[in-house]
């Protein structure tokens, strides 16, 4: 590779498998959360960790180009707003955070109602938040040497 | 069995000590995620049950054995969100860091009192 | 007694992360306390903060190694002012004199109180659906405080990437001149 933003090659390949591979847990943590340890909190904390990793591993540039800042931003935001407006159309039904949807079976995947939208959501946000205060972190900064 | 709680506010007290005697703006920020962890821990050490299980029931468990065994869920839940904050609260305090890193040149407290008269 | 030893590990690493004169060991150090707080939360029978505790740990710890290790200024010198250290004193006192009235108070370590929480137990399968209890707390009896949770989070994300951004600052201080 001529690219020589980045760490060494050996991270390099390390990197390219286990990337997608911590983005399958993270996408697991956030999608169990009802049934097994986990949530939207730590499996957000796991997806942005993921894109961070790409980013100290292969540069900035390239992890813009898997998710840019301004799709980071968009994607917080909507994770705000799902999660808001879920719990807002609790009042259609009479009150805040009502659970109205249909609770299903136990210990199946798509059972609980509300909570796993309200996961995904959460999971968005965090994610997509922590990643972009680690771009502002790191990109971002103004540096005045020599004073 | 109190030694646990107060072994627990040992690691308190020296993130207050942290926070109060340190000059270095990093220390503040390390003794800051001390003091967390210490609070986080607390709360945690106050739901434990003896012998307890997760609060997660599995699949053909007994209800009422359940019921009886499961460690507290409400504290776990507040620190679930609590550790999460934190970190947010943690990057907020290295921005404002490396912004003051920028203006002065220095990490240490004193000195950007000094330079700016 | 192994979270008694856990716990005085965790003494002696973070007197070590603070007293340590190089600041990149004083971050790692602070990782180890990190680390030593999510295996007592795993003995404690807390899994879902067992695992938020270790993500959130590795990610602070890049964010603090990634703010602090291309700074030039890594050693630091120690200097004390009388004055803090007596402020510090007189806190101890009345932190010992108001922990002291607290451990009267709760209750012995392994026998909690569970007043409310009972009801969740015996009632949030039934209620909510989700066999985690946790994640039925904190999205269905206790959404309000996700809510406000989720809002602080955002604030701070915010807070710093303004406070790091480069482009507003100069078009304000274009617009000033």
């Amino acid at each position: 590779m001529n690219d020589r933003s980045g760490m060494t090659v050996i991270v390099k390949t390390v990197v390219r498998i286990s990337a997608s591979l911590i983005l399958l847990y993270g996408a697991y943590i956030v999608a169990y959360g009802q049934l097994t340890p986990g949530g939207g909190f730590p499996g957000g904390v796991i997806l942005g960790g993921a894109f961070i990793l790409l980013c100290l591993a292969f540069g900035k540039e390239t992890a813009f180009r898997k998710l840019s800042v301004n799709a980071a931003s968009v994607l917080d935001s909507a994770g705000a707003l799902i999660f808001l407006g879920i719990a807002l159309s609790g009042y259609a039904w009479g009150v805040f955070f009502l659970n109205f949807l249909n609770k299903g079976i136990p210990f199946h995947l798509w059972t609980a109602g509300i909570i796993p939208l309200c996961n995904i959501g959460i999971g968005l946000k965090v994610g997509a938040g922590l990643f972009g205060a680690f771009i502002a972190l790191t990109a971002f900064r103004v540096v005045k040497k020599g004073d | 069995m109190m030694l646990i709680y107060v072994l627990c506010m040992i690691l308190f007290a020296i993130g207050i000590y942290g926070i109060v005697v340190k000059k270095n703006l990093v220390k503040i920020i390390i003794s800051f995620c001390i003091l967390d962890y210490a609070v986080n821990l607390f709360f945690i050490l106050i739901g434990y049950k003896k012998d307890g299980i997760a609060p997660i029931m599995m699949p053909g468990q007994d209800k009422a054995q359940f019921v009886a065994q499961t460690v507290d869920p409400l504290p776990q839940a507040l620190v679930l969100t609590s550790i999460v904050i934190g970190l947010g609260i943690t990057i907020l305090m290295v921005a404002i860091a490396i912004r003051l890193y920028d203006k002065y040149g220095t990490f240490d407290v004193m000195k950007m009192r000094k330079l700016k008269g | 007694m192994l979270l008694i030893i856990l716990l005085i590990f965790m003494i002696a690493g973070s007197i070590i992360a603070l007293e340590t004169k190089n600041l990149l060991s004083a971050v790692i150090a602070a990782g180890a306390v990190g680390a030593g707080v999510c295996i007592c939360f795993l003995m404690l029978g807390a899994p879902d903060i067992a695992i938020t505790q270790m993500a959130v740990e590795t990610l602070s710890l890049v964010i603090l190694i990634r703010a602090t290790i291309s700074r030039d200024l890594t050693h630091i010198t120690a200097q004390r002012e009388a004055g803090g250290l007596v402020a510090v004193g007189v806190f101890m006192a009345v932190f010992v004199l108001f922990s002291t009235f607290a451990l009267m108070e709760i209750p012995p370590f392994g026998k909690p109180l569970m007043t409310v929480s009972s009801y969740y137990v015996q009632n949030g399968l039934a209620q909510t659906g989700a066999s985690n209890i946790i994640s039925a707390i904190i999205l269905d009896y206790r959404g309000y405080d996700t809510l406000g949770e989720a809002t602080i989070l955002f604030v701070a994300v915010a807070g710093a990437i303004v406070l790091l951004r480069k482009k507003g600052r100069k078009k304000a201080e274009e617009k000033d001149e």
